[in-house]
């Protein structure tokens, strides 16, 4: 078996320029996707018969809360690829997740108090769910903390590693928490392992939403990335050739 | 039109929640490319530094 594509894939130079290339290409389906996905979950999908209008929050809410979870798993695979392999790109990419992981951590809470007052009647409650959320946005803050808080590169990037892995814990809580417990959010709609339970012309936006963001969120790790590894390999010769 | 605005009463909570949404995927596009150009600067910076320290 050839090996190369394996080593080319802890070379940093070939992974700055793949990033590079790569990135239009994630960017700008994203930005359609996004788009189309906002007309046809603004006007073109009936209300709910229970929620009406209030219902279409469900499209920003989702897919951001899709995000804050699996942007994690990105991050603890990577960190454990890192961790095992002692790649120094995937602890680069490890990094480069956690900024934008926190962010939709955010807006996921965000929205879904915005989501929960008028239908629950409440911003917040501490429900598994919802506390099990909020835990995954703390474990962001720590893990950049713990990066933030060690100079050596190295050990920076072994130690936040460990962190992200045994962070993984929350992420099935995260996911069986409506299940396990009494909670007052909705159980999966979607992502189960039935049909979903919801019309086409409902399910529509959403899938665009969630498959927009899925891209969105490539495309700004990549561009990310490329900067992580430049701020790791300052020095490198092949430097000089790519910022010509 | 209005009406379409007014999300039969939910405006209050939509709008900002969408709000919300359109500030985050905005951001993170400004703050990853911000990062790749300060990244790049300060690359090319050291190179200079290099540079100057080579010639005699």
């Amino acid at each position: 078996m050839n090996w190369t594509w394996f080593h080319r894939l802890g070379s940093p130079p070939h992974i700055y320029r793949i990033a590079g290339t790569l990135t239009p290409w994630f960017a700008w389906p994203a930005g359609l996707l996004i788009v189309a996905a906002l007309y046809s979950g603004l006007v073109l999908a009936p209300p709910d018969y229970q929620q009406g209008e209030g219902f279409r929050i469900l499209y920003v809410h989702a897919p951001s809360a899709w995000l804050a979870v699996m942007i994690y798993g990105v991050m603890a695979s990577a960190a454990a690829v890192g961790l095992i392999w002692r790649m120094k790109v995937a602890h680069a990419v490890a990094a480069s997740c956690a900024g934008v992981g926190a962010w939709f951590t955010v807006v996921s809470l965000v929205t879904g108090m915005l989501w929960g007052k008028p239908m629950w009647g409440t911003y917040w409650v501490w429900d598994p769910r919802l506390t099990a959320q909020l835990i995954l946005l703390f474990l962001y803050l720590g893990y950049m903390g713990l990066r933030a808080g060690i100079d050596d590169l190295g050990r920076a990037d072994r130690a936040s590693a460990v962190l992200a892995i045994v962070g993984v814990i929350n992420i099935p809580i995260i996911r069986y928490s409506v299940e396990w417990w009494n909670s007052i959010h909705q159980a999966p709609s979607v992502m189960k392992m039935d049909r979903p339970s919801m019309p086409f012309d409902m399910l529509a936006p959403l899938l665009m939403m969630l498959l927009g963001f899925t891209l969105y969120f490539a495309a700004v790790l990549l561009v990310r990335l490329r900067a992580e590894i430049l701020r790791r390999e300052r020095t490198a010769s092949w430097i000089r050739e790519v910022l010509r | 039109m209005s009406e379409f605005f007014a999300m039969d009463g939910y405006a209050i909570f939509l709008w900002p929640a969408y709000l919300v949404t359109l500030i985050a995927i905005l951001a993170n596009v400004v703050l990853a490319r911000r990062a790749h150009d300060e990244a790049k600067h300060e690359a090319r910076r050291r190179l200079a530094v290099e540079d100057e320290g080579n010639s005699p």
